[in-house]
């Protein structure tokens, strides 16, 4: 049994000069947003299909789009604003690079669709600042866009008008939370701002501001097109519709699948090739680096969805899944996580600036052959209380894997400590020690 | 009211307040470090993270607005387990090394590590360090110790006007610096020295000189402006070693002008006049008290017995304390004369007899931040009062708008609504087209008296005098408001100008038409204190200009130097110079008082007891922190025995509160304060709109906050500035060189009256056509003449050697 992909967010796929104008409106691009804007389709309407589509924030928290649009203010003297987040800056993730490079039109008819249906007069797409290719993409399709009259003033003559711009990042992890983001669009320093209040009612600017990931709103089109329920059908309950799953690490065809929610990790991974050279599955990160590690043991039978992966200890995030063989070492792994946690860490707030520093200094020591076994506590405790206690989800983001990572291999970490070097490098197999 | 609790304590608060307000409330005491109530809150320490009910997570008690019903924990196990983490992080990359710190003994995170910190870290890896910043004169800094709370960059930003701070890169290598090559110039600088809760920014000057528990706290009063901020002397072995403010919200808040700040360095001058001094044969000698006061009560005596009473002429420096001011006039008047002045860099007395009153700033000080409009006319607002300018930016911020008509167009870090920015002549055509426009009014014209209403006939009124007229009535651009509350407040520049008294009517009438509240902002610490004594001639004295204009053989001075605190500096120079004999109370021995014949050292207001009376008219009496240093002596003491010495009656005081009573009749101070500030005029006053000038350009000669009076001038850290060592001594705009031939950084010369002065021409696009910024209170303008007036440059011929010019 081979399971195959469902094309919503990269329809596209497959045709030549997949980016162009052309090639959406042949495929019927434009056509949802020409039609609610002329009909008067209210936003009610519209806000209750994508409720009933069980469309989930794309971007890695999963919160439901339907009702995140309906915190907008529907009375607001004033300039809303919509955002896309085009900041997938985590190791692992590259879907929304994708469907802005070969599907964005798709994204601003959804985007377009967004404003209309929340009162925005200008929106932004805020793109990672490490994809400038892309971006120059996104900015074509922005003019063809304009051209064609699907952006700018008085759009279909019916008064609505909607601007779009593009805004490009300078490749800070942190911009792609979303008030880091909102702040950077502003002019200012990426760092994220104490909510609340939330940006549905102090975003860009201060003024009332949406902000969905760029897979989200590409959904929009989808579904005003065949209807929420139809979406929320291709998925499963809690998880409807659609999702690209960013496959990375040791498969054999790493890439981007775009399969129906509730695909089991089985069939997701033959879509990749399966593990690479024949090799024995170790553990997969199935959402990004800021989910929990699973164990091959632990993923082997669980379902790619939110309820699926939480079931199984982990989470759908952004749906970055790193595939890891059994020459994996853990240890050296979680040091190349936990550098870029460090790194990326905006300096903000205290426990994720000190914290993720001493996590990654340790798990370096223990790399360098300097571990202490009392280090492994000590990362626990330290990931502890970071946890939870900082401005933004970077502060969790950075205590995730630390914790996944030891719960689920402690023993090559012990390993590790004990004899100064990887116990996977040693050729001393997991099994022989594990789980005991 | 919501009803919460907090640690099992149920307290009422308002709507909208915040956890850290409640506990606050309740004093209940919840460890901060980034949280501080006159800033943004920032949350980014996460030190306040306490439990709530229903919270499955730690919430920051400064950011989480209060819901009713909403219990919350403080001390429970998981606060204290989150506050405890906090703690650990936030010491990890901290220096352990109090000992060494020059914050050690007053440290929130020392204190608050005693309390949440674990005996030993559990960090053993590398710390982390920064690379200091030069940030200036005034602040220390120690960059490592930084715990990037950000205080000090909200404060520049918020309070001070301009982010000159900034926390820059990311997580552990976030680190708060200046723009590059740039210093922090704001002049409320060291209150971020204040506001750092660790040892990162500590006081230049004060550094590594003494241990905080060391130090002796005495409470005193700021003696550089008209504000009367309430300041902490702090004092280890009779020296003062700093000054920090204390906290008074309806004054200075918690805040301290720089100048208030790092002033006291002056104190400790090596230019303290220490015993008294008498000039014989053209040299100077050491005196005992005795002999000295003898000599100038005798001497005083004498040429008034020769020549008359109305030879002398006594100045009173407006820092003066009410008790010397009041002494000092008494003298004159003991020995039968009228002129005494305190008004030093005031030319124009046209209005003296006319005030119903004793001249204010016409409401209190927090009332400011109050206004909906304001109207500040001839001011230089950071430069003169620095924490008053705070508090009209924090109106601004809140919505009010703020006109401005000036002979400079200096940022005062405030958004400008409309502005004038015209010579100083054209000043009095700029209100008197604002006072037409206000009148014009329909609602307002009836109030106009016929006399100025026919006056201003043909006045043209200007597109920027009818939008201030707008703004000040309550137009405004998003919102009309019916009844503003709105201020006209004059400042130095205003005071000192020879046209004071038409500006002042002006306004006046302006604010009389608008309902405005109209007042002066006083330049001195006691100018209004000074008025009220009645330090000023009563009955046909001569005033501080007509005193150097037609020379007296004697003079006395109090706390004077008077090229540098006088309107006009050549002028002062030549009345000193030609006196038979000038007695000067002054604690410094200087160059401006070598033409003195006695010089009898009094003590600054550290080393006194005395009142100041702020410009809005609050009383403060304050005691002597420290002793008189050397023989130095109270200015009241000396002024009482002067008294004395020359056999006057009612002068026989044991204590400057004796004196203070007297000057208030035995009254309580603040029903006579009630009683007689009135900015009013008796009767209106001639206004001459357009005064045609010989030379086409004017002097704007502005006092430097840091050369204001003579404690200031003497403070090494305060010279060090910027403001003081990237000074502009001739500001020209770039039009006004190029159409005079100039070269931007010649010298040329400048003249005015007899003097004249070779200066550096520097291109200053705030300076206005027609005029030259040339400031007052510096040697190199002493030879220079009016502060506003008449000024005449030449090109100084190539060939002409230097040396003989200025000679």
């Amino acid at each position: 049994m081979t399971a195959t992909q469902t094309l919503v967010c990269l329809r596209t796929a497959g045709q030549a000069d997949p980016a162009s104008l052309e090639t959406y409106l042949k495929l019927g691009g434009y056509a949802q947003l020409k039609r609610l804007v002329t009909e008067k389709v209210k936003a009610t309407e519209i806000i209750s299909q994508v409720k009933l589509s069980g469309l989930r924030g794309r971007g890695g928290a999963g919160f439901p789009t339907g009702l995140k649009w309906s915190f907008m203010p529907r009375y607001f003297d004033g300039t809303k604003y919509l955002v896309c987040n085009t900041d997938e800056g985590e190791p692992g993730t590259f879907k929304d690079r994708d469907i802005i490079r070969y599907n964005p039109h798709q994204l601003i008819e959804g985007m377009a669709i967004a404003a209309y249906t929340l009162g925005a007069r200008v929106g932004y797409n805020y793109i990672h600042g490490e994809i400038w290719q892309d971006y120059e993409i996104f900015e074509a399709a922005l003019d063809e866009a304009r051209q064609a009259g699907y952006l700018g003033e008085n759009l279909f003559g019916t008064g609505f008008s909607f601007d779009l711009h593009a805004v490009h990042g300078y490749g800070a992890y942190i911009c792609g939370e979303e008030t880091a983001l909102i702040e950077s669009i502003e002019g200012k320093k990426g760092q994220p701002r104490f909510k609340p209040p939330f940006p549905a009612s102090y975003g860009v600017f201060g003024k009332p501001t949406n902000v969905n990931n760029t897979e989200s709103y590409t959904s929009i089109p989808w579904i005003m097109e065949h209807g929420g329920q139809a979406f929320q059908e291709l998925g499963v309950a809690n998880s409807g519709g659609t999702k690209i799953f960013s496959i990375s690490g040791h498969v054999e065809k790493p890439g981007n699948y775009e399969v129906n929610m509730g695909i089991s990790f089985a069939e997701l991974l033959a879509l990749a090739g399966g593990v690479w050279k024949g090799r024995q599955l170790k553990a997969v990160i199935p959402g990004g680096p800021s989910t929990a590690v699973l164990p091959a043991s632990a993923i082997i039978g669980a379902t790619m969805d939110y309820d699926g992966l939480s079931k199984a200890g982990s989470s759908l995030g952004a749906g970055s899944m790193i595939v890891m063989d059994e020459t994996t070492c853990m240890v050296k792994a979680l040091k190349r996580l936990s550098y870029f946690f460090f790194e990326e860490s905006c300096g903000q707030c205290t426990p994720c600036r000190e914290g993720t520093g001493w996590l990654y200094r340790v798990i370096k020591r223990i790399v360098d052959g300097q571990g202490r076994m009392e280090d492994l506590d000590l990362l626990t405790d330290v990931s502890s209380n970071i946890s939870g206690r900082t401005i933004c989800a970077l502060g969790d983001a950075a205590a995730t894997p630390v914790l996944s990572f030891i719960k689920h291999f402690r023993p090559e970490f012990e390993y590790y400590i004990q004899h100064g070097r990887s116990m996977v490098e040693d050729g001393v197999a997991v099994e022989e020690v594990a789980y005991a | 009211m919501l009803n919460i609790e907090i640690d099992g304590k149920v307290v009422e608060v308002e709507h909208g307040s915040t956890i850290i307000d409640a506990a606050d409330q309740l004093g209940i005491a919840i460890p901060r470090f980034c949280y501080h109530k006159k800033l943004s809150v920032a949350a980014n320490c996460r030190m306040c993270l306490v439990q709530v009910e229903k919270f499955n997570k730690p919430l920051p008690a400064c950011a989480t607005p209060v819901a009713d019903g909403m219990k919350i924990f403080t001390r429970s196990k998981a606060a204290v387990e989150a506050q405890q983490s906090v703690m650990e992080f936030l010491l990890i990359n901290h220096p352990l090394d109090c000992p060494i710190c020059d914050q050690g003994g007053e440290c929130d995170l020392q204190d608050i590590a005693m309390a949440y910190g674990a005996p030993a870290s559990r960090y053993t890896e590398e710390k982390r360090v920064v690379i200091n910043k030069n940030i200036g004169p005034l602040v220390a800094t120690d960059m490592t110790r930084c715990i990037q709370c950000t205080r000090c960059v909200r404060f520049l930003k918020e309070v001070g006007g301009m982010m000159e701070l900034g926390l820059i890169n990311r997580g552990e290598h976030a680190e708060i610096t200046a723009y590059v090559d740039k210093s922090v110039d704001s002049e409320l600088s060291g209150n971020i020295i204040d506001l750092c809760p660790v040892g990162a920014l500590t006081s230049k000057p004060f550094r590594y000189t003494a241990r905080s528990w060391e130090l002796v706290r005495r409470p005193s009063i700021a003696p550089h402006d008209g504000l009367g901020s309430q300041i902490e002397v702090h004092i280890k072995d009779g020296k003062v070693l700093r000054v920090l403010p204390r906290e008074k919200e309806t004054i200075n808040e918690c805040w301290l002008s720089d100048r208030d700040r790092f002033s006291y360095e002056g104190l400790n001058s090596p230019d303290r006049l220490k015993v008294p001094m008498i000039k014989h044969h053209g040299e100077w000698h050491e005196t005992d008290w005795k002999t000295a006061l003898e000599f100038a009560g005798g001497h005083l005596k004498e040429i008034v017995g020769t020549h008359g009473s109305d030879e002398l002429g006594v100045l009173i420096s407006p820092n003066s304390t009410m008790e010397e001011a009041h002494l000092a006039t008494k003298f004159a008047h003991g020995l039968g004369s009228d002129n005494v002045d305190y008004r030093l860099r005031h030319t124009d007395f046209r209005h003296d007899g006319k005030r119903l009153g004793v001249i204010w700033m016409g409401c209190n000080i927090p009332d400011v931040q109050e206004m909906d409009r304001i109207l500040v006319i001839g001011s230089n607002l950071r430069n003169e009062h620095p924490l008053l300018a705070q508090r009209i930016r924090r109106a601004v911020a809140n919505g009010a708008e703020l006109s401005v008509v000036n002979p400079l167009d200096d940022d005062p870090l405030i958004p400008i609504k409309h502005k004038a920015i015209c010579s100083p002549n054209d000043m009095v055509n700029v209100l008197s087209q604002i006072l037409k426009a206000v009148s014009g009014m329909e609602r307002l014209s009836l109030c106009l008296p016929k006399s100025l209403s026919d006056l201003l006939e043909g006045v043209r009124v200007w597109d920027n005098s009818q939008a201030i007229a707008l703004s000040l009535t309550g137009h405004g651009e998003t919102m009309d408001l019916i009844s503003p509350r709105s201020a006209v407040f004059l400042g130095n520049i205003s005071q000192h100008h020879p046209r004071y008294t038409e500006i002042f009517s002006l306004a006046e009438a302006i604010s009389s038409l608008c309902g405005a509240t109209f007042g002066v902002l006083s330049a001195g610490a006691n100018s209004v204190g000074a008025n009220l004594v009645g330090a000023m001639p009563k009955a046909g004295g001569l005033n501080a200009r007509t005193m150097l204009e037609s020379p007296r053989k004697a003079y006395v001075l109090v706390n004077v130097e008077p090229e540098l605190d006088c309107h006009n500096a050549a002028l002062a120079k030549q009345a000193i110079e030609q006196a038979e004999c000038v007695v000067a109370l002054t604690a410094y021995k200087s160059e401006a008082l070598e033409d003195a014949t006695v010089l009898l050292p009094i003590t600054p207001f550290t080393e006194t007891s005395g009142t100041f009376m702020s410009m809005e008219g609050r009383v403060q009496s304050f005691t002597a922190v420290t002793k008189p240093l050397g023989e130095a002596r109270p200015g009241w003491k000396v002024l009482r025995v002067l008294g004395n010495v020359a056999g006057l009656h009612g002068f026989e005081f044991d204590s400057s509160e004796e004196v203070k009573d007297e000057i208030f009749g035995g009254e309580k101070p603040s029903a006579v304060v009630w009683r007689t500030l009135n900015n009013n005029l008796r009767e209106l006053i001639d206004v001459e709109i357009k005064v045609k000038l010989d030379s086409d350009l004017q002097r704007v000669g502005e006092i430097p906050q840091f050369q204001s009076d003579a404690i200031v001038r003497r403070s090494p850290p305060l010279q060090k500035t910027k403001q003081v060592t990237k000074a502009v001594l001739a500001g020209i705009h770039p039009e006004q060189l190029t159409k005079l031939g100039i070269n931007e950084g010649e010298k040329i010369l400048v003249k005015q009256g007899t003097g004249s002065a070779i200066l550096e021409a520097k291109a200053d696009i705030h300076v206005p056509h027609g005029c030259v910024r040339i400031p007052g209170a510096i040697a190199a303008t002493a030879s220079l003449g009016d502060l506003l007036g008449e000024i005449y440059i030449e090109r100084i011929p190539a060939t002409a050697p230097q040396e003989e010019v200025s000679a």
